[in-house]
């Protein structure tokens, strides 16, 4: 192991490190990050959601932008698979529907980025168990 | 290094890995491997979550879901359902102990709600094996910055104005400690970090050092840079030994990037730790035996003055702080103590770390600002009384605190308070009792520890809390008169007043306190033989009632010494003088005709 | 040094910083009672544990009590002593210490010596409340040659421990247990016999209670002296003769030889004899001794070993025995006046009376316990029956003659009989630090140079109280450098420096009591006033200056010995009857 020889090592030594806590740092307050849920019942994964999910969370991380990706469970469009959930800070959450790597670039750069719709949204049709 | 999507922490503290918390790691990496996911999901195994009781602890993020109970053979339901398919697994959730319901998000558990985690902010977070996971939480920044841009004098007065106060039971003012460390010239000084934890119950330091053990290297080589010492060393319990382990891997790692060593950060400032063993004698806890069972003589106290600041060990100046306070000092100066003194009440500031125990349904580690409520710790926190038995009292500050009765429940947790209520905020044992519990019976067993724990050297202690022992179990048999209840007050006023250490001094205060708030209680042991709580076995009367019988001769049969006599289809007596209230009988009554007086 | 005011009990106080309330209070005549607590100013022996917490006192504006004996006084303090909260917590504390602590006062060996008791008395303690049902920490008693420890009577006071441990750096007595089981012993709980425990009896002499007492003899003397078949001879220690006396109200100091002489042969002893004339004894080996090692060493030989020590103190010789089993050689072989004696007595002295060897008890009257030990071992037995046959303490024969009614005060001065009663001013200084010296550097002298010393007689140099002086004789051109040293501890300083090559001394005197014999473990207590060490010192001196003829090579009866019986100092009948050899005791520890 190298030594850390100075503030500025260790600074750049976090950094690089920082990935390894990040999800469980944003965990903690989920509400200050977008939030995204990938719909990853055997149906959406049958439809490629887990490919959706790897591009996202290596997406956003290359685009520099802090956000908590988790899986959920089937969450009823199953017509629409991959589905995904998208909660920007303090916004209500949006559904998006069919989406692909494609898809899923240009909702990171016009939805999540700046806040325009794009096609493909999805009527909400569920409440979360937290609302009941 | 891998991206992962999904963090399953384990808890590895010492409490769930009693119930095999390391083989639920090791068949949860195993299942994640058979489904191919070892690259997207990763186990860590962290220190200890707080919630022991229900352990052990499963905790998966981001998504915030918190398995409570887990047993190696879940682990395929989990990746199965939960890691693949992403459906919580609902009959491992924690259930909210009122309603019953499974909590989905740990977030909404009311025992974290209340909390703010700084001494305990790493526990049960990052793998407490991996100094890159503290870095990664900005570990040893706070190093880095004080031998980069703080003068000694600046670090002190940080810690001062924080006003960080002893966590080990003192309470006294962590900075003004250090400046008197640091004012005494001299060739060599030492840190020392008490690792002995010792109240029966307590265990936040043994967390800390399991869960995040560099966050104390760290501190104590801050101190070891404030007053001017270049080596640490940590008392530690022998039975500790997770925690040394951690520990011994802290050590190492920290010495493998020059955190520890000399030159830390290209300064000229050294620094390195080493442990020492206790047997775990609680009277250890104080500094004084502390450093005389270090220097391996006998672990008793020593009249203070001389204080370790200027005499310590070898008979150098020495700082003593205990795990929880160093644990403070990093996020003191990371965050300034601006920030820090702004949580907490006027004279305690930050947080305090609490054994949460006894007859309450959420049991465990918490940590709470100062100034929290007994209430708000009981009841939102502690999730209320078992049972929904009615609460009793709450003894605090482990055996040399005292019993706090309802009317205390609205005072605000700090050092003075508690003081003020006769009692102690002690290392932070908090014991709550309810209706069943008699209070005598609760003095006595705090006093038991003491005399077993006193070290012998004052006779005070050594002598007088051996006879209060003895008078307390004769008023819980019914054999003490009223004037002895006058003699317990006189000998516990005593014993507190000329007692050498702390240990002694306090020793009577579950006594005092319990004198004074459950007065009638003492009252009816000594007038009328009776336990009010119905807790003294020897008060116990087992009785027959008349009506109820239909002398079927079943208690008769099961009563073990041949104490119940009576026909067949005739009322049953039960002879008190053979009586050894065992309980048999009311066990073998199908008509409730046997009762407990 | 700064000076610092206070009040205790509304006197106005000025003493130098760092006092503490004890000594303060003191000052103005305020007496704080104690029980732990003790000052052997002298030896710089300071024993203040605050343990047993009598000497509790209020400090206004603290929170608890202070323990006067070990907290520093400060400027402005304001103390009160007698208030009813001390007295309250002063009685409760002594309550606590004798509710376990056994009440068998009357066969106590320490009742009416006993700090414990006086303290009871003083605080007019006249019941036990719960002792009915209060449980007792037991222990067993443990017998050995020297010493007796019953635990159940130790109160945790240390004094002990800090004479044991910091004075003599034996390390016999530590505290073991804890809580209410706590009590002190050799490590292990083992017995003290198998301790490296030297019997020096220093903690005995300092022990407040009845805990560590002398193995008790008084019995076998009584039946000894009953037996009309016996012939029983008494040898008196020349420190005997110097403290004796406070038993019977007599001024520390005070010369009784005469008085106890009267008192011994009114008891029924046989014969009255002097240790003194084996000391003179001693002297004549010894010096012998150190001139054959001093002129081979001056002619070169290697091999001989420098410094010689000296070998009377049987509590040292277990010391080097049990610490420094590689320096064994290294005292002089010469036995001790107690074993000289015994032997010369049961074999010289039996043969002139005709009796045999079994019919003849010799008793020693000794200000020692280590002599209890010494006097059975077996290199100093023949055929089972030892030279000494039992020693007795100064206490003890005080207890004997006050048991007999004498009142030592009414009673004539008597002198010793003869032959083995005659002694010199040489022999009487083995008493006291620096005496063991002094008579070898006269009689040396004397034997080295051919000069006499006769104006030049007291050495004073060699006289005093330090713990470790040095000084240096010049016999005729040739320098002798002379190392004296009193307390083991002290002695074990010394030692390390032979050990270590770096010993500038050709002798060196070591005695293991504070001021020698005269501090023995077996002389009346002096309850930590070490100037009556002193004052018995001086009678020494007295003793010495009164005595007609100073030099031991001069005794009439000891060159008489040499002439009819023992032939020349160190030959073949002196080496088997005068001379030992010593054992590596280190491997001897073990656990029971």
């Amino acid at each position: 192991m190298a030594k850390i020889k100075s503030l500025e090592d260790l600074k750049k030594k976090k950094e690089d490190l920082q990935k390894k806590v990040d999800l469980r740092e944003r965990a903690d307050q989920p509400e200050h990050f977008v939030q995204i849920k990938v719909g990853m019942a055997t149906s959406g994964i049958a439809s490629g959601a887990k490919e959706v999910m790897d591009f996202l969370m290596e997406a956003l991380e290359k685009r520099n932008i802090e956000a908590v990706v988790t899986q959920a469970g089937d969450m009823g469009y199953s017509y629409a698979e991959p589905t995904i959930e998208v909660t920007r800070p303090d916004e209500e959450p949006v559904v998006f529907g069919y989406v692909d790597t494609k898809r899923a670039d240009e909702i990171i750069e016009k939805y999540i980025k700046r806040g325009e719709l794009v096609d493909g949204i999805l009527p909400q049709n569920y409440r979360t168990i937290d609302e009941e | 290094m891998a991206n992962y999507k999904m963090h399953l922490l384990v808890c590895g503290g010492t409490g769930c890995r009693a119930s095999a918390s390391d083989s639920i790691g090791e068949s949860l990496k195993q299942k994640l491997e058979e489904n191919n996911l070892r690259e997207e999901v990763q186990v860590i195994m962290t220190g200890c979550f707080g919630f022991c009781e229900q352990g052990p602890i499963v905790k998966i993020l981001p998504d915030n879901t918190f398995y409570t109970q887990v047993k190696p053979e879940d682990s395929e339901e989990i990746v199965q359902e939960h890691v693949i398919k992403g459906r919580q697994v609902e009959r491992l959730l924690y259930k909210d102990p009122e309603k019953g319901e499974p909590i989905h998000d740990a977030r909404k558990m009311d025992f974290y709600k209340k909390q703010i985690r700084i001494a305990l902010r790493n526990c049960g977070f990052i793998d407490p094996e991996n100094i890159d996971e503290y870095i990664a939480r900005d570990g040893y920044f706070a190093l880095g910055t004080v031998l980069k841009d703080m003068s000694r004098e600046d670090v002190i007065s940080e810690i001062k104005e924080s006003g960080l106060r002893g966590r080990g039971g003192g309470g006294f003012p962590a900075g003004l400690k250090w400046d008197f460390a640091y004012k005494n010239e001299s060739d060599q000084k030492y840190v020392v970090c008490n690792a002995d934890e010792g109240d029966p119950g307590a265990f936040m330091d043994r967390s800390i050092l399991e869960g995040d053990p560099h966050a104390v290297l760290e501190a104590m080589a801050i101190c070891g840079y404030a007053i001017g010492a270049d080596k640490g060393l940590i008392y530690i319990r022998a039975e500790y030994p997770l925690a040394i382990k951690r520990l011994k891997i802290a050590i190492d790692q920290a010495r493998q990037y020059g955190l520890l060593g000399e030159g830390i950060f290209s300064t000229d400032f050294n620094f390195d730790i080493q442990l020492r063993y206790g047997a775990g004698a609680f009277v250890c806890g104080e500094e004084t035996a502390l450093i005389h069972s270090m220097e391996g003589d006998r672990g008793e106290p020593t009249f203070k003055p001389p204080f370790p600041a200027e005499s310590g060990y070898l008979g150098k100046p020495t700082n003593v702080n205990n795990v929880e306070t160093y644990a403070n000092v990093p996020v003191i100066i990371n965050k300034g103590a601006g920030w820090y003194s702004k949580i907490g009440t006027e004279k305690s500031k930050g947080t305090k770390v609490f054994a949460l125990a006894g007859k309450v349904n959420n049991v465990g580690l918490i940590e709470v600002p100062m100034g929290t409520t007994l209430r708000e710790v009981i009841f939102e926190i502690g999730g209320g009384i078992k049972e929904g038995k009615k609460f009793k009292a709450v003894q605090t500050g482990g055996p040399s605190g005292g019993c706090l009765t309802e009317d205390h429940l609205d005072t605000p947790i700090d050092f003075d308070n508690l003081l003020a209520a006769g009692s102690i905020m002690g290392s932070g044992g908090m014991v709550v009792m309810d209706e069943d519990d008699c209070m005598v019976s609760v003095a006595k067993f705090f006093l038991e520890f003491t005399v077993e724990e006193s070290c012998g050297k004052c006779s005070p202690c050594r002598i007088g809390n051996k006879r209060m022992h003895e008078l307390l179990e004769r008023i819980t048999q019914g054999k003490a008169e009223k004037k002895d209840l006058q003699r317990l007050k006189n000998m516990s006023h005593v014993i507190a007043d000329t007692s050498l250490c702390g240990l002694g001094q306090t020793a009577p205060s579950p006594v005092l306190s319990t004198l004074q708030n459950f007065w009638d209680e003492y009252v009816a042991h000594v007038e009328d033989q009776r336990c009010p709580a119905g807790a003294c076995k020897e008060l116990m009367r087992y009785e027959i009632i008349p009506e109820n019988c239909v002398g079927c001769t079943a208690c008769a049969r099961k009563c073990p010494v041949g104490a119940i006599t009576g026909e067949r289809k005739q009322v049953h007596y039960i002879d008190q003088e053979k009586c050894i209230k065992c309980g048999a009988c009311v066990e073998a009554c199908k008509f409730d005709a046997v009762i407990i007086k | 040094m700064e000076q610092v005011q206070l009040t205790i009990d509304d006197k106005q106080v000025e003493v130098p910083q760092g006092t503490t309330i004890y000594k303060a209070a003191k000052q103005v005549g305020i007496d704080i009672p104690v029980l732990c607590y003790m000052n052997l100013e002298d030896i710089g022996v300071e024993n203040k544990p605050g343990g047993c917490r009598v000497c509790s006192v209020e400090v206004e504006g603290r929170k608890n009590l202070a323990p006067a004996c070990a907290t520093e006084v400060f400027d402005g303090m304001v103390v009160k002593t007698h208030t009813m909260r001390v007295i309250n917590a002063r009685r409760t504390v002594v309550e606590f210490i004798l509710s376990d602590h056994p009440k068998d006062c009357l066969t106590c060996k320490k009742s009416g010596n006993c700090e414990l008791q006086d303290l009871a008395i003083r605080l007019g303690i006249r019941e036990i409340p719960g002792q009915e049902y209060a449980e007792m920490s037991t222990y067993k008693t443990d017998y050995s040659p020297s010493i007796v420890r019953e635990l159940d009577k130790c109160i945790m006071c240390r004094r002990c421990e800090k004479m044991c441990n910091d004075f003599q750096t034996v390390g016999a007595l530590y505290a073991f247990n804890r809580g209410f089981n706590a009590a002190v012993a050799p490590a292990f709980e083992m017995d003290l016999q198998y301790s490296p425990c030297t019997y020096c009896g220093q903690c005995v002499a300092v022990c407040p209670t009845g805990a560590l007492t002398e193995v008790d003899h008084s019995r076998d003397l009584i039946d000894a002296i009953s037996d009309p078949n016996t012939t029983v001879i008494a040898q008196t220690a020349p420190a005997v003769r110097a403290a004796l006396g406070e038993e019977f109200g007599y001024e520390p100091g005070t010369l009784v030889t005469g008085k106890m002489v009267s008192a011994l042969r009114r008891l029924g002893f046989d014969y009255i004899f002097d240790t003194d004339f084996a000391a003179d004894l001693t002297i004549v080996e010894e010096g012998t001794e150190l001139l054959d090692r001093l002129s081979k060493y001056l002619e070169g030989d290697k091999e001989v070993k420098l410094p010689m020590l000296t070998s009377c103190c049987p509590a040292w010789v277990r010391f080097i025995e049990h610490h420094f089993p590689e320096m064994k050689d290294v005292p002089s072989s010469a036995r001790s006046p107690q074993q000289m004696f015994g032997s010369v007595a049961k074999t010289y002295f039996a043969e002139q009376i005709n009796k045999k060897r079994e019919d003849v008890v010799v008793v020693s009257i000794m200000p020692c316990l280590a002599k209890k030990y010494e006097s059975q071992r077996e290199e100093f037995k023949v055929e089972d029956n030892p030279d000494v046959d039992f020693s007795v303490t100064t206490r003890e024969l005080a207890h004997l003659i006050k048991e007999a009614n004498f009142h030592l005060k009414d009673m004539e001065d008597e002198d010793f009989d003869r032959p083995m009663g005659e002694s010199t001013g040489a022999g009487v200084m083995f008493g006291t630090t620096g005496g063991v010296i002094e008579a070898a550097t006269r009689t040396a002298y004397e034997m080295y140079t051919g000069n006499s010393l006769d104006e030049h007689i007291v050495f004073e140099q060699l006289r005093g109280f330090e713990a470790i002086r040095k000084a240096t004789v010049d016999f005729n051109g040739t320098q002798i450098n002379i190392g004296i040293a009193h307390g083991l501890g002290n002695a074990r300083k010394l030692l390390e420096d032979i050990k270590e090559g770096k010993s500038e001394f050709h002798a060196i005197e070591i005695m293991a009591c504070p001021g020698g014999c005269i501090g023995g473990g077996g002389q009346p207590l002096h309850h930590n006033d070490t100037s009556i060490l002193k004052a018995r010192q001086q009678a020494i001196y007295r003793e010495d200056e009164n005595k007609p003829i100073r030099k031991s090579h001069e005794n009439p009866e000891i060159k008489k010995l040499y002439e009819e019986y023992l032939g020349k100092p160190m030959g073949e009948k002196a080496h088997h009857l005068l001379h030992t050899r010593y054992f590596d005791l280190s491997r001897k520890i073990e656990i029971e």
